[in-house]
């Protein structure tokens, strides 16, 4: 049973991931997701502060408004202040990280938190902490608000699909015809800040940018069709995690480690195979 | 203790531990920053980031194969596995339709991804000179030691010694690759040099400040000097004195309290530093380019009103009615007035009563923006063929813009026309 519910654990961070993480790929984001990952450290001490407690809403919300605010500070360095985007973000994440390792530190030695679980999480002890829900079944508190993410982030890319799809795929087009595209912009940064932060606590913030990364550009090597992709990233993520969790359990090593190692493994496969398949075409038609 | 007195036991050199780690990470951060600022200028900042978490899978494998904690293997494996990352990179680039910062991302959590499996393995494994990999991870600026300071001031000598050398080489990389190419550069060389140098100051900066603040040594102090100067050694200058400045105050404040990490604070410094740069830089600043843009909306709105007193007047009158303004519709109200305050200031107009009075200087200035609005619709019309219900917008802005030279410029090359293409006369 443990076994299910660490992979059960994985695969929602990597469904959760892989919806996000198909638009940031295709936006050219995805640094911007790395970027949130580690600023939610400041918001999660804030957060923790106030309410006094470790308990997960506070923490929720303090780690959610942390990482928005990332993106804005992200988006005035680079509108406000012209600043490259790659500086911008690089400057943006280091300095809240680095405020936020101060914080606890410096306050929060009592409370649970260290900048080793924000790196690579804890989901090897999810077991720990179960829930009854439903008809007597049992599950890791993590995964049920992962579950309650991962409804709460299915809704909201169907119902906002279209705005979605128009301001990735064309910005210029959406403008001109009068799609709010900066809504959309920050519907989806709320979206990845809810989504990094529900994650990191159980996969660290390693996992959850290969997450973000990983699947979606495999799933873009190998279709052109955006819903596909999505679809396909959400089966690479689960797979992977499922084989990187056995691999880790047989290897006595690391669950996130693994699972960040298997997609590794998955890329190179299927990057190598669509170059192959590539240059055979090239051939062909040659 | 108060920050003073913090001061001059540090100079006295009392406190041994803290005299050496300010001096090596200020050493350290100036290494870092002289470098970062090619990466910068390359718009590769974040690649700083994925070699400082690359470095870990060549650590642990140099510890695996050799079993010993020493610090030459360590950065034997650091250096490979970070040029690797670096190598893997481009090629992925090269090859593949995925975007740079996919790329990145999925490069650095994959090597991390790596390096946290074999950690685990050494861990678990139970060997017990595996302690100090850690501050691979983490850093341990704290601990740092006489010899760590020597590294770092070989380092940075190397770097400075480098980049002196092949200056016009990597600016030229820096900024147009083909151009050069073009004058005959080694441009693969000098790239795999720069990304060379880049590997061992992550390498080394990483045990110091940790993985993730890694990154900011590089593009932090770079960044900030960016808004100083223009000039590229000018900015090496700076991002190197930026560096080595934030990391002795970082180390001394973080010296003042118990349990504070220094790392953090050497890059919460580096960011007041950047920020302040990047607000008060003298020409490039965010407030320096407000001010710019104020007097611009000034000079813009003053030249407008002056435009319109002028043409409402007309027939060469030079007193109109403030009501006729207001019935343009252009202004709110408020601005208007403040805006009529500030040409009445400036001797172009005189209120009295309800009435605007053009002075001769108003008038000049009124007939000297309508004759560059005309000319250079005249200018569009007959360079860009461009039909004359076209022409007005682009000439509305342009009317502010143009200095006396482009104006005479204007006039010989138009040979002095006499109307423009609305038949509206020009007036001289």
């Amino acid at each position: 049973m443990n076994d299910f519910y660490i992979i059960f654990t994985a695969s929602l961070v990597a469904i959760n991931c892989a919806l996000m993480g198909s638009f940031l790929v295709m936006r050219k984001m995805v640094m911007i997701g790395d970027a949130i990952s580690h600023a939610v450290l400041p918001g999660i001490f804030v957060a923790y502060w106030v309410s006094g407690s470790t308990a997960s809403l506070p923490m929720l919300i303090g780690a959610a408004l942390s990482g928005i605010f990332a993106t804005l500070m992200i988006e005035w360095f680079t509108k406000k202040a012209r600043l490259q985007s790659d500086a911008a973000i690089g400057i943006s994440y280091t300095l809240l990280f680095a405020i936020g390792i101060i914080l606890i530190s410096k306050f929060g030695a009592n409370a649970d938190l260290d900048q080793q679980c924000v790196l690579y999480g804890e989901i090897e002890y999810v077991s720990l902490w179960l829930q009854p829900i439903l008809g007597g079944l049992m599950l890791p508190k993590q995964a049920i608000i992962l579950l309650v993410v991962c409804i709460l982030l299915t809704v909201a890319v169907i119902w906002g699909y279209k705005g979605l799809f128009i301001t990735t795929f064309d910005p210029n087009f959406a403008l001109s015809t009068g799609v709010a595209v900066t809504f959309w912009h920050y519907f989806l940064m709320t979206g990845v800040s809810l989504t990094t932060v529900v994650s990191f606590e159980s996969v660290g913030a390693i996992l959850v940018i290969a997450f973000l990364s990983g699947p979606p550009a495999i799933a873009y090597l190998l279709t052109e069709n955006f819903k596909k992709m999505i679809l396909f990233a959400c089966a690479i993520g689960i797979l992977s995690s499922a084989a990187g969790y056995y691999a880790a359990k047989w290897l006595d090593v690391s669950v996130a480690g693994a699972i960040s190692s298997v997609i590794g493994i998955v890329f190179v496969i299927v990057f190598v195979f669509t170059n192959v398949v590539k240059s055979k075409a090239r051939v062909i038609s040659a | 203790m108060n920050f003073w007195e913090h001061i001059t036991t540090f100079f006295s050199a009392e406190n041994y531990t803290l005299f050496v780690v300010s001096i090596g990470s200020g050493i350290l951060c100036f290494a870092a920053g002289v470098v970062g600022t090619f990466t910068y200028l390359r718009k590769r900042a974040l690649i700083g980031d994925v070699i400082s978490h690359s470095v870990l899978p060549g650590v642990t494998i140099a510890f695996m194969l050799t079993g010993v904690k020493n610090p030459v293997y360590f950065l034997l494996g650091a250096i490979s596995s970070g040029l690797l990352s670096i190598w893997i990179v481009d090629y992925v680039q090269a090859k593949s339709k995925l975007k740079p910062d996919t790329i990145l991302a999925l490069t650095l959590s994959v090597f991390f991804g790596v390096g946290i499996v074999l950690l685990t393995k050494i861990q678990h494994s139970g060997n017990a000179a595996q302690s100090g990999l850690d501050s691979f991870l983490f850093g341990k600026a704290a601990s740092m030691g006489m010899l760590d300071v020597q590294l770092f001031s070989v380092i940075a000598v190397v770097n400075v010694l480098c980049i002196w050398f092949f200056l016009r080489g990597f600016s030229l990389v820096s900024f147009d690759e083909n151009y050069a190419k073009g004058l005959g550069f080694n441009v693969s060389f000098l790239k795999s040099f720069l990304a060379l140098i880049t590997v061992v100051t992550v390498a080394i900066g990483v045990q110091a400040v940790g993985v993730v603040l890694m990154a900011a040594l590089l593009i932090t102090p770079a960044a900030g000097a960016r808004f100083l100067t223009n000039s590229i050694s000018r900015m090496l200058l700076y991002a190197g004195a930026f560096g080595f400045l934030s990391g002795v105050v970082g180390v001394v404040i973080s010296y003042s309290g118990t349990g504070m990490p220094t790392g953090p604070w050497i890059v919460v410094v580096l960011s007041v530093f950047a920020l302040l740069a990047i607000l008060f830089g003298k020409k490039k600043g965010v407030l320096a380019r407000m001010r710019l843009r104020n007097a611009n909306n000034i000079k813009i709105n003053n030249e407008n009103v002056l435009k319109d007193v002028y043409k409402i007047a007309k027939d060469g009158k030079n007193t109109i009615s403030i009501n006729d303004l207001v019935d343009q519709e252009k202004y709110a109200i408020a601005k208007l007035k403040s805006i009529l305050k500030r040409l009445e200031n400036d001797n172009h107009l005189d209120q009295i009563r309800g009435l605007i009075i053009l002075s001769d200087k108003g008038r000049l200035a009124a007939r000297e923006v309508i004759r560059k609005h005309r000319l250079w619709e005249i200018y569009l019309s007959k360079y860009f063929q461009l039909d004359a219900d076209h022409l007005h917008d682009d000439a509305e802005g342009i009317e502010h813009v143009i200095t006396p030279e482009i104006e005479k410029e204007l006039i010989r090359l138009l040979e002095r026309p006499e109307t423009d293409p609305h038949h509206s006369k020009i007036p001289y």
